[in-house]
């Protein structure tokens, strides 16, 4: 009698820690004063890169995006691209053009020829956006938050539409690290009023998960304090939120790299030289971008 | 005074000279070094635990180091699991009294020095002088396996078997050889990393193994890295089967088949190891050739342990003619034997056939996921495996300590059935990506994360308890310890 009681209870246990915690479609929406069209400038000129503080140099000064895309950006961005007749619709997909990637047959390099990719499905639950016969536009509540589940290929269009770029991995780390050696981009220590990541119990947990850009700025929300966590260059969410598609094409590998870690991750993951990738066609509910420009 | 000096001194020789007190020191040691380190990562961080231990204790946790404290920490704790693996061979081999003191000596202190000072170096304090005695620790450790190897020199007269039940060529004892293989390929092994280990700090950088996958183009001191870390937990986890087998009087025909698939796949293994700087398009072939004849000979242990066990257990019930439900019933009747066998059964379900599963299907699957995701399953993978040597030695330690009656019953099922039960959900959890998508994980995740806390916090509260009564009878004056370092003085002197 006891064995089957303790099999019942343990099983309960399970259920109760298996029932959908972000079933809520109640989304809290707050200003955080934060421009998500502006634009932060870096100066050329030498910074510290990777966990062992190589000596590097970028040559030109560059401009990035101060926060993420957002999915209000990047609706607008599809609306004007398929009007323009640079992306297509198909069934579930929306692709465009990429002219590949040079090949050379390394092993476990899958080859990018030039054609139509995807850039972004349009039936996943874990999209953002809503599509309307031939118009896309956010879900109430996520205008502000980054666009996700949308491809290398993707953030790769989004940016070319509007003669911008990824940034390089060199861009991207030197906009969250400044000319010093700090792990983080507003300094040395990381709690959980800095960024979106698995320890911030921040309003969104269990919700939508991802905060709305420029989120963590020093600003209390409904009673949740959050610290300014700009990188030097005025550059928000460089840590946590979403992970972020970089511009290189390596040598060798089809694989394209992430920056930044995510609300999934554990701290250390968002540490500025942690490595991710994910082959160009990979989308996410954890993925986003940010474009760069030439200064 | 003189007598709480003498009480002192006593328990001294027990912990320090004994066998059975030396693995229960280095057991306690792994066990409080895991509980401690275990507060500073996972859910311990979101519950706030990190930031009172790191306060409590003055840790330095600088977030660039991170990688290089856990190279730090899993050398500590590996080399006390050597040292425990080291003790159980000069206990259960055959050898001068003499070799056996000075390597137990050797490895002793090297393994304290490491455990002792590479964890100070990593989390409290970067003194330079603590990570030079590190280095230390590892080097007389190095020089124990030289000495081992030398004592286990299966050539020597005195060590030839007569016995024709057992394997041998000649009159070389094959067991002693297949510990003598491992021995030696031990040694080369840990040089290779060494090697590249010296580099470190000029021209060489910390690196972890499973960040560095996807790059197309490894330098060969991180091939060596590479190659060094799989080889040791390999080496380790082929030393303790053959002490499993001294354990359960591997004897026979399954035994004479058995050793030279361990010898020979042992060398295999090594060799392509050791091959994957110069020749790393070939090393993974000879490595899956090296690993399939040692798996073979690990199932020849399996069935002969299974067999044995089935007849013990009826020839205790005095049962002659047994129902295949008997059999049964007699094959896991004692936990702490079975649950050794079980174990490296259970090892091919969650390490090996993923393993080669994951292989086979790297392009298809999991290169398709990202970087991160591939990381989880990488040192899962591991971690199960380490997991799992981790608890055949409890088993067999649960044994030396006599366990008995329903409390061995109890020790042996919790840390079989729990065990497995972390360590299954640990492969639900690498692997969910074949299963759910990243937006509707969560109630997977969830659930495996629940099992494997259960799993994992059941098996530690177990070996919790088995250390506090080994604590409690040390008080003691006519304690187990008592009874163990004289059997140690009576065992041990003749050999």
């Amino acid at each position: 009698m006891r064995w089957p009681a303790i099999t019942a209870l343990l099983a309960l246990t399970l259920v109760a820690c298996a029932a959908p915690g972000s079933a809520s479609t109640e989304v809290p929406v707050y200003d955080t004063g934060i421009d998500a069209e502006a634009w932060a400038r870096v100066p050329a000129g030498g910074f510290y890169q990777g966990q062992h503080d190589h000596a590097a140099t970028i040559g030109a000064d560059y401009e990035i995006m101060v926060t993420n895309v957002t999915n209000a950006q990047y609706a607008a961005f599809l609306n004007a691209a398929l009007a323009a007749g640079k992306v297509t619709l198909t069934d579930d997909t929306v692709t465009g053009y990429y002219p590949g990637d040079p090949f050379r047959a390394y092993k476990h390099e899958v080859e990018i020829p030039a054609g139509e990719w995807a850039l972004m499905p349009t039936e996943d639950p874990a999209l953002r956006l809503t599509l309307d016969g031939t118009t896309f536009s956010a879900k109430p509540g996520y205008e502000d938050h980054p666009a996700t589940m949308v491809s290398w290929f993707g953030a790769w269009a989004y940016c070319s539409f509007y003669d911008w770029r990824l940034p390089t991995d060199a861009e991207w780390e030197k906009a969250a690290r400044g000319t010093d050696t700090r792990p983080y981009p507003w300094g040395d220590d990381i709690g959980a009023g800095h960024a979106n990541f698995v320890d911030s119990r921040d309003p969104f947990e269990g919700r939508s998960e991802t905060t709305p850009v420029g989120f963590y700025n020093g600003k209390t929300y409904d009673g949740y304090a959050t610290l300014d966590a700009a990188s030097p260059y005025g550059v928000y969410d460089l840590a946590g939120n979403v992970w972020e598609w970089t511009g290189d094409v390596r040598a060798g590998t089809h694989l394209r790299g992430l920056r930044g870690g995510s609300f999934a991750n554990y701290a250390y993951n968002l540490r500025i030289w942690t490595v991710n990738n994910a082959e160009p066609q990979h989308s996410s509910p954890r993925v986003g971008f940010r474009c760069a420009r030439d200064g | 005074m003189q007598s709480v000096r003498r009480h002192l001194a006593d328990r001294f020789v027990f912990l320090f000279t004994a066998t059975k007190g030396l693995v229960l020191v280095a057991i306690a040691l792994i066990s409080l070094t895991t509980a401690f380190m275990g507060t500073l990562s996972g859910p311990m961080q979101t519950w706030g635990v990190t930031d009172t231990v790191v306060e409590a204790f003055g840790l330095s946790l600088v977030p660039a180091e991170r990688e290089g404290r856990i190279i730090l920490l899993y050398h500590t704790i590996a080399m006390a699991v050597i040292a425990i693996e080291v003790y159980l061979i000069t206990h259960s081999l055959p050898m001068k009294q003499r070799e056996q003191t000075q390597i137990n000596a050797t490895v002793t202190v090297g393994y304290l020095l490491t455990l002792i000072f590479g964890l100070w170096f990593g989390y409290f304090t970067r003194n330079w002088a603590f990570h030079g005695l590190y280095l230390v620790g590892l080097s007389l450790i190095f020089f124990a396996g030289v000495q081992l190897a030398v004592a286990l020199w299966p050539w020597r007269a005195t060590y030839h078997i007569t016995d024709t039940r057992r394997a041998h060529m000649g009159r070389v004892d094959l067991e002693r050889v297949a510990f003598f293989v491992m021995a030696v390929a031990t040694l080369g092994s840990a040089a290779f990393g060494g090697v590249a280990g010296s580099y470190y700090g000029n021209g060489f950088e910390t690196f972890h193994a499973e960040d560095v996958v996807r790059d197309p183009v490894k330098t060969p001191l991180q091939l060596a890295i590479i190659g060094h870390l799989h080889i040791m937990l390999t080496l380790i986890a082929v030393a303790l089967a053959l002490l499993v087998g001294r354990w359960l009087g591997f004897g026979g025909l399954w035994q004479k088949l058995s050793m030279p698939l361990f010898i020979v796949g042992t060398i295999i293994i090594t060799l392509g190891v050791w091959a994957l700087v110069p020749y790393q398009p070939i090393a993974h072939t000879i490595i899956y050739v090296g690993s399939t004849v040692v798996l073979l000979g690990a199932l020849f242990l399996v069935i002969y342990g299974f067999d044995k066990l089935i007849r013990d257990g009826l020839a205790a019930e005095g049962t002659t003619k047994a129902t295949f439900g008997r059999k049964l019933g007699a094959l896991v009747r004692d936990p702490l034997k079975f649950g050794a066998l079980w174990q490296m059964v259970f090892m091919n379900f969650v390490v090996s056939f993923p393993g080669i599963f994951m292989a086979a299907k790297l392009e298809d699957i999991f290169r398709v996921w990202p970087l991160r995701q591939e990381r989880l399953v990488l040192t899962g993978h591991w971690h199960i495996l380490s997991g799992i040597v981790a608890t055949i030695i409890l088993l067999l330690y649960a044994d030396l300590a006599g366990l008995k009656g329903w409390v061995r019953q109890l020790f042996g099922w919790i840390i079989i059935v729990f065990s497995d039960l972390a360590f299954g959900a640990t492969l639900v959890f690498m692997i969910r990506r074949m299963f759910v998508t990243e937006y509707g994980e969560g109630p997977l995740v969830r659930t495996v994360t629940v099992v494997m806390d259960v799993g994992l916090g059941a098996v530690l509260l177990t070996l919790a308890a088995l250390m506090v009564w080994r604590l409690i009878d040390l008080f003691g004056p006519r304690g187990r310890w008592r009874q163990e370092l004289t059997e140690f003085t009576a065992e041990e002197v003749t050999l």
